[in-house]
């Protein structure tokens, strides 16, 4: 596979910036900036195969995957037998795969349990340390098309020299996974951390673009850092690599990306979907990202968390709700369901309801990505992002930095 | 009446037919999946009808406690309500009351229980039961009918049979909308021929659009369930819908369909896909087991579902009980292994090569040959001669004909009166006239039971003999 950025970096949007992902043979390219699906074990937690091919293509087409699920079942030879994460998903054609320990939601690092020889993670199967010896056996099994370095991810509130250990670390740790890397096709991201410093953060960005690598994944945020800190850190981050290769960010939710694109990241996770979907949400804010849904917000959906962007269908205002989540949403769930049955089947607490949410949301979440992406082409992103953020001023109690950088 | 049933093919007792219903024309024989809350768990509509789902059953009971009944007819019946666009059904609700409540309690007016909800009694008698039904407006909805387990025995049994009896005519009366849905009566009686036969004869009095076998799958012995199923099939009109209901297991299906019942229903195969196990012709595969962690193959090679063509055994392992796409797959797999062996039934009937799908079934079941006793004996009934899967018979039969269960349970039932016999009429053909009889055959049944069960096996014996001389 390969990536080329198409619309750089311009005035009037920021470092936002569109790139292609074309696969290996033939096939449609994805536009960047774009969403990156989380999966249990390769597949959506809720989306089985034959309903994830009713989500627009190639957009849905990016896949995560974790090898830290497949820890203790199937063995890495089962997997490389198999014929890797593709075949034993069942996901083949446009879709593309890749692969980082951290999923966001189950297997989260431990810094406090990692050391020298690397990284510590929770896991649904407990604690467990991961050598990049055994990282490498375990991604060549999946044979992924695009894999991430170890990374020693570490809180904001550790001490400098912690810090400090975890960039060196996570240096080493590439550096080690670049001497094992048995196969080139796969194309390799290094990990950059650094936490809240910036100079740790310029002097990690700096070390990993001096590596063999095909492209950038950005770790450590959403670890205790301050809102305020983040677009300096960030600026510190892509100031230091080259302008023609892939960015990746873990951990960014809905007013985050938007910073993230502005600093001219090109994919993101999409825990956010399997947060609101697991909770009963639906995301409702309409696409070009202007308002309107102020006075969609009223007591009775406050109390289960609805602001505006998105609806808790678990809330008794929807019993009798005949309309779809969204109109003219072109998704299964709102061409095929309403929010009162939708509304049931939370109450009822069957499965089906998490299957049309995760569908719904991630249509929607794709289709935001795709009017993001439009705005870039037409040169208007800073505008976009303008508008939406006063859209959501009102509803939101923390302010949202927009840094409108235009270099 | 809202139905049309058109039997197209026949072989001896079992019959494939068209059964038109006012939202979807069935073939069948039928199995029908059960959607207690309005959904079928863990699968989409549009996977329904991609694994060839014609009908689905709601569970009346849960319904009208979430979102209630209200609610389901305000939003336009429950077709419209969860878009299912194919046919449904919709249980009467007094046996979820009786078997999840402990507290029901079954009165000439009908069953009161203690709500869920808020623990105050409540009272469902047949005319609601209707009028809630008729407003989830399913295709084909249930009488209330007095269920009793099939292992009481006594005076209760009698009562209970009755008593369905006496609320037909209150479920007929209650039933405002006959022209768009089919109010099917329930045949009760537990396990004596002669209550059965009066229940069946009350009933077809009624001329209901279809009926349905009740109160077996309830823990009864499978000879004393099979029999039940042939008396009640032979007697019932042949140009109506037969549903046994509660039923049930690949293998029940299949004998049942021999003896010329049509539908079914059962939680079987998501119930347990939920806990990691897959239906397959040669039985089931416990997929947690360690074997399938490094196994290539699919689920089930002859399947032609999404998940045998895309997923290894091996990768269904790791998903299986610990991630919702585990149950959510192997769910669909067990479905479309249902409603593949629906379809079979139907094709293998209307092609006139009922037995041979009947013994491919049986040897891929019991490759040893161990066709259990009530099989060959219902199988004897139906007129399908499945000697040809039972070659192991030579070596055993002494043994399986003292020790097997259902000698064992002919023996005990016996002694009791009020259960007589049911023996009889299986070794005979007809079931009225046999059933009529019956009756008259106490104290002797067991007896004659045996000598003709002797017959049989060493006609069996004879021919597995030759079989495997030849072999
Ligand atoms: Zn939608
Ligand atoms: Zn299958």
């Amino acid at each position: 596979m390969r990536f080329e950025v198409v619309v750089k970096a311009a005035c009037g949007n920021g470092r936002a910036r569109i790139g292609h992902i074309y696969p290996v043979i033939g096939g449609v390219p994805t536009e960047t900036p774009a969403l990156i699906l989380t999966t249990r074990k390769g597949l959506p937690t809720f989306i089985s195969p034959d309903l994830l091919s009713t989500l627009p293509s190639p957009d849905s087409c990016l896949l995560h995957v974790s090898p830290m699920h497949f820890l203790e079942i199937p063995s890495t030879t089962t997997v490389a037998r198999i014929g890797g994460v593709r075949r034993m998903v069942g996901l083949q054609g446009n879709y593309l795969f890749f692969a980082s320990p951290r999923d966001s939601i189950e297997c989260l690092p431990s810094s406090e349990s990692s050391n020298k020889f690397g990284p510590s993670f929770e896991t649904p199967c407990g604690r467990h340390l991961v050598k990049p010896a055994k990282y490498v056996e375990m991604v060549s099994a999946l044979n992924p098309d695009v894999w991430v370095s170890l990374a020693d991810e570490v809180p904001a509130w550790v001490l400098a020299k912690r810090n400090r250990t975890s960039v060196y670390r996570t240096v080493k740790w590439l550096d080690e996974c670049i001497a094992l890397n048995p196969k080139n096709e796969m194309m390799l991201l290094g990990a950059i951390v650094g936490g809240s410093s910036i100079e740790e953060r310029k002097r990690c960005a700096k070390e990993v673009s001096l590596r063999n690598v095909s492209g950038f994944w950005i770790g450590g945020f959403g670890y205790g850092e301050g809102i305020e800190e983040r677009p300096a850190l960030l600026d510190a981050i892509m100031e230091n690599l080259p302008d023609d290769k892939m960015r990746q960010i873990s951990g960014f939710e809905l007013p985050e990306i938007l910073e993230g694109i502005a600093s001219g990241i090109d994919l993101f996770d999409s825990k956010y979907i399997y947060h609101l979907t697991v909770g009963g949400f639906a995301l409702v804010f309409p696409l070009n990202g202007v308002n309107e849904y102020e006075d969609e917000v009223d007591s009775q959906t406050c109390d289960f968390g609805s602001d505006g962007t998105k609806i808790n269908l678990r809330a008794t205002i929807y019993r009798k709700d005949t309309s779809s989540i969204v109109d003219n949403c072109e998704c299964y769930t709102c061409q095929n369901h309403t929010r009162a049955y939708i509304n049931h089947l939370i109450n009822t607490h069957e499965m089906l309801a998490q299957i049309l949410l995760e569908i719904h949301n991630t249509h929607h979440y794709l289709g935001f990505f795709c009017s993001i992406r439009d705005a870039i082409k037409r040169g208007e992103f800073n505008i976009f992002y303008k508008k939406f953020l006063q859209g959501r001023r009102n509803l939101f109690s923390t302010p949202m930095q927009f840094s409108a950088a235009c270099n | 009446m809202a139905l049309r049933f058109e039997v197209i093919g026949r072989f001896n007792r079992a019959r494939a037919a068209i059964l038109t219903l006012p939202h979807f024309l069935c073939q069948t024989p039928l199995f029908m999946p059960v959607g207690t809350q309005g959904t079928i768990k863990g699968l989409a509509n549009s996977q329904l009808e991609d694994i060839g789902c014609q009908i689905i059953l709601g569970n009346t009971y849960h319904l009208a406690l979430r979102p209630n009944a209200e609610l389901i007819d305000d939003m336009g019946g429950l077709h419209n309500f969860m878009n299912w666009k194919r046919a449904l059904l919709t249980d009467s609700g007094g046996f979820q009351m009786v078997s999840l409540l402990h507290l029901a309690d079954i009165t000439e007016e009908g069953v009161t229980f203690q709500s869920p909800v808020d623990g105050k009694p409540m009272l469902l008698t047949p005319e609601e039961s209707i009028h809630i039904q008729n407003k989830i407006g399913a295709d084909i909805i249930m009488a209330l009918d007095d269920v009793v387990k099939t292992t009481i025995t006594g005076p209760r049994i009698e009562e209970a049979m009755n008593r369905t009896l006496r609320w037909i005519d209150r479920c007929i009366a209650a039933h405002k909308k006959p022209d768009e849905q089919n109010l099917f009566g329930i045949v009760q009686g537990g396990l004596d021929p002669v209550l059965r036969d009066i229940c069946v004869k009350g009933l077809v009095d009624r001329d209901l659009p279809g009926y349905a076998i009740g109160g077996l799958a309830g823990g009864e012995d499978k000879g004393s369930f099979w029999r039940v199923v042939a008396q009640c099939t032979a007697s019932l009109p042949d140009d109506k819908p037969r549903y046994v209901m509660g039923v049930g297991y690949p293998l029940d299906i299949v004998v049942c369909s021999a003896l010329g019942a049509d539908m079914y229903d059962c939680v079987y195969p998501t119930r347990t896909a939920r806990f990691g196990t897959a239906l397959v012709p040669e039985g089931i595969l416990k997929m947690k087991h360690k074997a399938m962690a490094d196994d290539y193959r699919p689920i089930d090679s002859t399947c032609d579902c999404m998940v045998c063509k895309k997923y290894t055994r091996a990768y269904i392992h790791c998903l299986v009980t610990k991630d919702a796409m585990g149950s959510q797959l192997l769910s669909y797999h067990n479905l479309r292994y249902m409603i593949r062996l629906s379809k079979n039934l139907h094709m293998s009937i209307l092609e006139g090569r009922f037995p041979q799908f009947v013994q491919e079934f049986l040897r891929l079941q019991f490759p040893k040959g161990d066709v259990p006793e009530w099989v060959c004996n219902a199988m004897e009934v139906a007129g399908i001669d499945i000697s040809s899967c039972c070659f192991d018979c030579s070596s055993n039969v002494s043994t399986s004909y003292s020790s097997d269960t259902d000698s064992i349970s002919y023996s005990s039932t016996s002694s009791s009166p009020s259960s007589t016999t049911v023996a009889s009429c299986a070794c005979f053909d007809v079931g009225r006239k046999a059933v009529v009889k019956s009756r008259s055959l106490v104290g002797i049944g067991t007896k004659r039971g045996m000598r003709r069960r002797g017959g049989f096996w060493s006609k069996l014996l004879m021919r597995s003999t030759n079989d495997y001389r030849r072999g």
